[in-house]
């Protein structure tokens, strides 16, 4: 049963003008099977703790702990955590030119379980994974996410989810920039994945929409670098009706429209 | 009309230079066949302000044969090859050279090899091995490679060894021929090379130029690219990775005299070690006479470790308004850590990573090449450079 433990998260970013806090003690024990939704306003440091989660170099640990059963997750390297089982959907996949999509999934689905999976059935089980996502074979021989749209890289992020089954995935806005359709199609994925193995969920979102596809078994509201209040799905329906402006003083919307 | 420039400069010892024209027009760019004609360079002359002249193993200051390099062809059927004699009438048709070095070659090669393509029917790739004249002697040169009208073929020239070696390359490029042209710089790490290649189209022809630069202490070549029908279509394409202590100089030149013709350069190169130096000069003249021109250009440098230096200086002239499009862009950049953290976060280890993001960005210029042969010993050149320095 995989645990994720955070621990009084500190973390700064190194600017022009010096170090900057954003992270101001974050405290969150995320475990296998559960799904935290983490629902906070622009700029109140989401993508910083997934970031720094993953081990981002730009993002400095300055105290606190993550641990994953256990292990120290910040003695170790990037690519050590994601095959110690962490997954990070990022806000901003980021284009690889001259990579090809299969060559990069097989790459990394080599590194992650060990060894290489067997031609035949990686094949297969990418084709299939890809049309589970309604994503075109095309793909496959395109650079990772080099001019794909918003959509498209999104669902690229929960293929790997898929194929590289992490314990503990992170999923940062994957909801953004998704119109009806992707996000239920996306939606879909993620809860496939559920489904099939007992991974716990960290779904950071600005809006409830997705919460509609993806139940959360918690909520967390995030303001201001920590997690300003803490539940279970009925606060997202408060957010919903009221918007963040408790949190932050001022009026921001949770839902659209 | 359209005219595009990007610029774009990271990264401390990246250098990027201001583009647009040059302070004296490439139109005006001095030739002759007489090495005399040309004054001894000092280093402060603008075509040599980059090269490390004191490496040149005097090629520029009058250097002695005393060696020579060994030329081997492995021709396809029905393309044929001879040597030719200093005299020979087809020698020094495609162009003439544009610096002391070249006249000097020019000057002093003993035997030229002559390559010539059939007309009107497609050949197998033909290899020209050029092998250096050994460590610490020096030697000229003289290749001639004539593609007969609607000519079709490979020509692969394969530069390996030691020693400093200068030499004139000619493509004569016939009506309707397609010419595709590889040159591999593989030398061993004391090798000087100073290479000029002169490349004349016809109508109609199309010519693919892939220059690859891997070895040697210091390397300079210079294409140039000239048209004698309209119809041209010219594609320059350039690969080099330089190591610690290289000077790897790649200056391309497409000077558009005839109408309707187009010219396509992309270069580039990768950098890792202390003091690799590359060099990139992308010179397009585009005269009054060329209307209905079609150029881009474009370089492209990856600098992977504190130490390096990538110059990087594109110059296009425009003497008439009536062109189909022309541009240029260039760009020096750090290894992309957002690549990397990408990659790593997916579980790929950092130096295979490294090593992915590498060898996508040469990607373009790999498949560009169309000679598989040739492609995986890149591909393996490659990936033996990265492991060289555990990149
Ligand atoms: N590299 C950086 N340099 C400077 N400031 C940064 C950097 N990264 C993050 N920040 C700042 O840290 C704060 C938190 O940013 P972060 O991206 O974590 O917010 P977020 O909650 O994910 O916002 P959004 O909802 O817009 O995705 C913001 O004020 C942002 O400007
Ligand atoms: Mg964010």
């Amino acid at each position: 049963m995989a645990t994720l433990e955070i621990k009084d998260l500190h973390v700064s970013v190194n600017t022009e003008d010096g170090a900057k806090e954003i992270l101001k003690g974050v405290d969150l024990t995320i475990k296998a099977g559960e799904t935290h939704a983490i629902m906070g306003p622009n700029g109140s440091g989401k993508s910083t703790l997934s970031y720094a989660i993953a081990g981002h170099p730009k993002y400095e640990i300055t105290s606190g702990s993550v641990l994953l059963d256990g292990e120290d997750v910040l003695e170790m390297t990037v690519d050590e955590r994601a095959r110690a089982g962490l997954f990070l959907a990022m806000q901003y996949p980021v284009e690889v030119p001259g990579v090809s999509m299969s060559n990069f999934l097989r790459t990394a689905a080599t590194a992650v379980r060990g060894e290489a999976p067997k031609l035949r059935h990686w094949v297969k089980e990418v084709k299939e994974a890809m049309s589970d996502l309604d994503i075109d074979p095309a793909f496959a021989e395109r650079s990772v996410n080099e001019g794909f749209s918003g959509g498209e890289k999104k669902r690229h992020e929960i293929l790997q989810l898929g194929l590289l089954k992490p314990k503990i995935a992170i999923l940062d806005e994957t909801d953004s920039g998704l119109d009806v359709d992707a996000l239920r199609v996306v939606s879909e994925g993620v809860n496939r994945y559920k489904g099939s193995s007992e991974v716990g969920v960290m779904l950071i979102t600005h809006y409830t929409r997705i919460l509609k596809y993806i139940s959360p078994d918690f909520v967390h509201v995030f303001a201001a670098g920590r997690i300003a209040e803490s539940g279970g799905p009925e606060l997202a329906d408060k957010l919903e009706a009221e918007g963040y402006v408790k949190y932050i003083g001022k009026q921001e919307a949770a839902s659209i429209g | 009309m359209a005219v595009t420039t990007e610029d774009q400069q990271h990264g401390l010892t990246a250098h990027s230079h201001g583009a647009g024209a040059p302070v004296t027009s490439r139109a005006d760019h001095f030739t002759s066949f007489d090495v005399n004609a040309f004054e001894v360079p000092g280093g402060r002359e603008e075509i040599w302000r980059f090269t490390p002249m004191k490496r040149l193993a005097n090629l520029h200051n009058g250097a002695e044969a005393t060696g020579t390099a060994t030329v081997e062809v492995t021709a396809a059927e029905g393309v044929a090859v001879e040597t030719a004699a200093r005299g020979d009438e087809r020698l020094g048709t495609a162009g003439t050279p544009g610096d002391r070095v070249a006249a000097q070659a020019w000057s002093s090669f003993t035997e030229a090899t002559v390559v010539t393509l059939p007309g009107d029917a497609k050949s197998e790739p033909t290899t020209i091995t050029v092998t250096g004249p050994g460590a610490g002697q020096v030697a000229y040169g003289h290749l001639h490679v004539h593609a007969k009208p609607f000519a079709e073929g490979v020509v692969v020239i394969d530069h390996r060894g030691s020693g400093a070696y200068a030499d004139n390359v000619e493509f004569v490029v016939g009506d309707g021929a397609h010419l595709t042209v590889v040159a591999i710089q593989d030398w061993a790490d004391d090798a000087v090379h100073v290479s000029a290649h002169h490349a004349k189209l016809g109508r109609d022809a199309t010519f693919k130029h892939t220059v690859v630069t891997l070895g040697g202490d210091v390397v300079r070549l210079t294409p140039v690219v000239t048209y004698t029908g309209r119809g041209g279509d010219a594609e320059l394409l350039g690969l080099y990775f330089a190591d610690a202590g290289q000077h790897l100089e790649h200056r391309t030149f497409v000077d558009h005299a005839v109408s309707n013709c187009r010219s396509n350069v992309v270069y580039k190169g990768a950098l890792q070690g202390e003091d690799a130096h590359t060099v990139w000069i992308g010179d397009v003249l585009i005269r009054a006479a060329a209307e209905g021109t079609e150029t881009f250009e474009l370089n492209r440098n990856l600098v992977l470790t504190d130490g390096a230096r990538a110059d990087s200086v594109p110059n296009l002239e425009i003497e008439t308004g009536e062109i189909e499009g022309a541009g240029h862009a260039s760009a020096t950049g750090r290894f992309d850590d957002e690549q990397l953290f990408y990659l790593q976060a997916r579980g790929i280890p950092e130096e295979q990573a490294r090593r992915l993001v590498v060898r996508g960005f040469f990607h373009e210029i790999l498949l560009k090449i169309g000679v598989p042969e040739v492609r995986e010993r890149l591909e393996a050149a490659i990936e033996a450079e990265l492991e060289a320095v555990g990149a």
